[in-house]
């Protein structure tokens, strides 16, 4: 090529690949995931827009997102095994990975170098350099039957670990990838029974376990993994009926308000309330169904709760200080997930049967605004980048 | 279904309770098909390859013949996640549901 003609072109070349991506900062963006369509819209939460429509994800019923450091990168966790990292500047696919059969979420790391996944199929977790997307480390799951146990609630953690349980064999894992060719195992093997989800508080060091199988809570204090798993709230539920669940309840983030911790109760139509000093139950909130979600506003002055078929046409929100219930909405059938704008004045509800998302003023719990969505599930807002386990 | 003693409700009482033994309808059936993808998909996966429950693809039911799966459907597996369908389907919509699985949907 002449240099000339070479000149000509890098002249163009930049203008040209810059003109189809958004010149602007991403605070106050975010990714919502379309279900049934495998696409993802990308929005603007202080113009409550639509920017970009990005397809070709695969399946991404119960997928999840983490963000780059930089806010500018969404990687999306589908159930295909598929992982996705998104320009979200550009509305575009950088590069996606069939990374497992079957796969239930993620996180990343401290240093936002690595994204771990965590997989059903088959069952352990792997994790990836978030630049390309190689593999970084491979770390199968304790076999169970035919197969390794899937493995729940991958959280990162402080110090460049990882945290997560194995389902069927009842285990909690510490991953700490601090040398990424020597990743370290710590293992506790008495979490309970069916640890379904996982937590961490905000602060990154306490990890908790909810679990299906059995009463209670599995605790774990990363200050002090010496000391093993405690078990929290034992005595809750026993010798109750305990009522079927039709949607497993997420623990995502950690409903706090003041010194008090909330729940959602598994096979009990109730929200847990639980004091942070000692672990003990502190109150039990009757709610309208078996709760999804409790998620706090981030001032911890509100929780927003929704609810497992049949009752997912409802979102109660309950006063964190009086644990009354102070307006209960009727979102639509199919409310599947809830995110508060970085300082909580705003909560976007998706609504899937009803394919929008109601953006609703918290102050007043009165509708804002609507977007259309297809199908819509998770919401996810590009300030997780800089929260501990999400 | 109230059924009611007078004479006159008679034949409509049975024709009602009557189309709950037949085939569901076809918007019953189109019910069910969204109840399979979105809620069972939460736990079986929307494409039923699996999740958090088991894989609810033919092959991966050989083992059951339909009246098994039904009754599964219908009263769910103690000690496992899997709850009772049977406030939300009559036996014999559990039954078209299972047969439909047995077949394979084509998604």
């Amino acid at each position: 090529m002449r240099l000339k003609t070479f000149l000509i072109l890098m002249t163009f070349l930049p203008g040209v690949l810059l003109a189809d991506c958004l010149q602007r900062g991403t605070g106050d963006m975010g990714v919502i995931i379309e279900r049934a369509s495998g696409s993802v819209l990308v929005i603007d939460t202080s113009a409550h827009k639509v920017l970009s429509h990005v397809e070709g994800l695969g399946d991404l019923s119960h997928a999840s997102v983490v963000y780059s450091r930089d806010e500018r990168y969404a990687y999306v966790f589908g159930r295909d095994g598929g992982l996705t990292k998104i320009d979200i500047l550009c509305g575009k696919i950088v590069k996606r990975v069939l990374q497992g059969g079957n796969s239930i979420g993620g996180a990343i790391s401290q240093d936002g170098k690595l994204v771990a996944v965590s997989n059903y199929t088959p069952g352990g977790v792997k994790v990836f350099s978030s630049d390309d997307l190689s593999l970084v480390a491979d770390i199968p799951a304790t076999p169970f039957k035919d197969k390794r146990s899937k493995t729940v609630g991958l959280v990162d953690a402080p110090d460049q670990r990882f945290v997560f349980a194995l389902y069927d064999t009842g285990e909690t894992w510490i991953l700490d990838m601090t040398d990424p060719a020597r990743p370290a195992l710590t293992k506790f093997t008495n979490t309970g029974r069916l640890p379904y989800d996982g937590l961490i508080t905000p602060d990154g060091r306490y990890y908790i376990n909810g679990l299906f199988g059995e009463d209670g809570l599995a605790l774990l204090d990363l200050w002090h993994p010496e000391k093993g798993l405690k078990r929290i709230l034992d005595h809750y539920g026993k010798g109750e009926q305990q009522l079927p669940v039709y949607k497993m309840p997420h623990l995502e983030g950690w409903a706090v308000a003041g010194n008090r911790a909330f729940l959602p109760a598994v096979g009990h139509h109730e929200v847990l309330v639980m004091n942070m000093s000692d672990w003990r139950e502190a109150g039990r909130i009757p709610v309208h169904g078996q709760p999804v979600f409790v998620m706090a506003r981030p001032d911890g002055r509100q929780l927003w709760v929704n609810f497992a078929f049949p009752d997912n046409d409802t979102v109660q929100i309950i006063d964190s200080e009086t644990l009354k219930i102070i307006k209960t909405l009727k979102t639509g059938k199919g409310t599947l997930h809830m995110e508060f704008t970085p300082r909580g004045e705003e909560v976007w509800i998706s609504v899937r049967d009803k394919d929008e998302i109601q953006v609703y003023d918290t102050r007043t719990m009165k509708l804002k605004t609507r977007l259309k969505a297809q199908k819509p599930s998770g919401i996810f807002f590009t300030d997780r980048a800089h929260k501990t386990g999400l | 279904m109230k059924c009611f003693r007078f004479a006159t409700y008679a034949v409509l009482c049975l024709s009602l309770s009557g189309g709950a033994l037949a085939a569901p309808t076809a918007d019953r059936k189109a019910e069910l098909m969204y109840l399979l993808a979105q809620d069972c998909g939460a736990c079986h996966g929307m494409r039923l390859k699996g999740g958090l429950g088991p894989s609810l693809k033919p092959e991966a039911l050989r083992q059951w013949d339909a009246e098994q799966l039904a009754q599964t459907i219908l009263h769910g597996r103690p000690g496992t996640p899997m709850p009772p369908w049977s406030p939300f389907m009559s036996h014999q919509e559990a039954l078209w549901l299972a047969q439909q699985l047995k077949e394979g949907i084509s998604q």
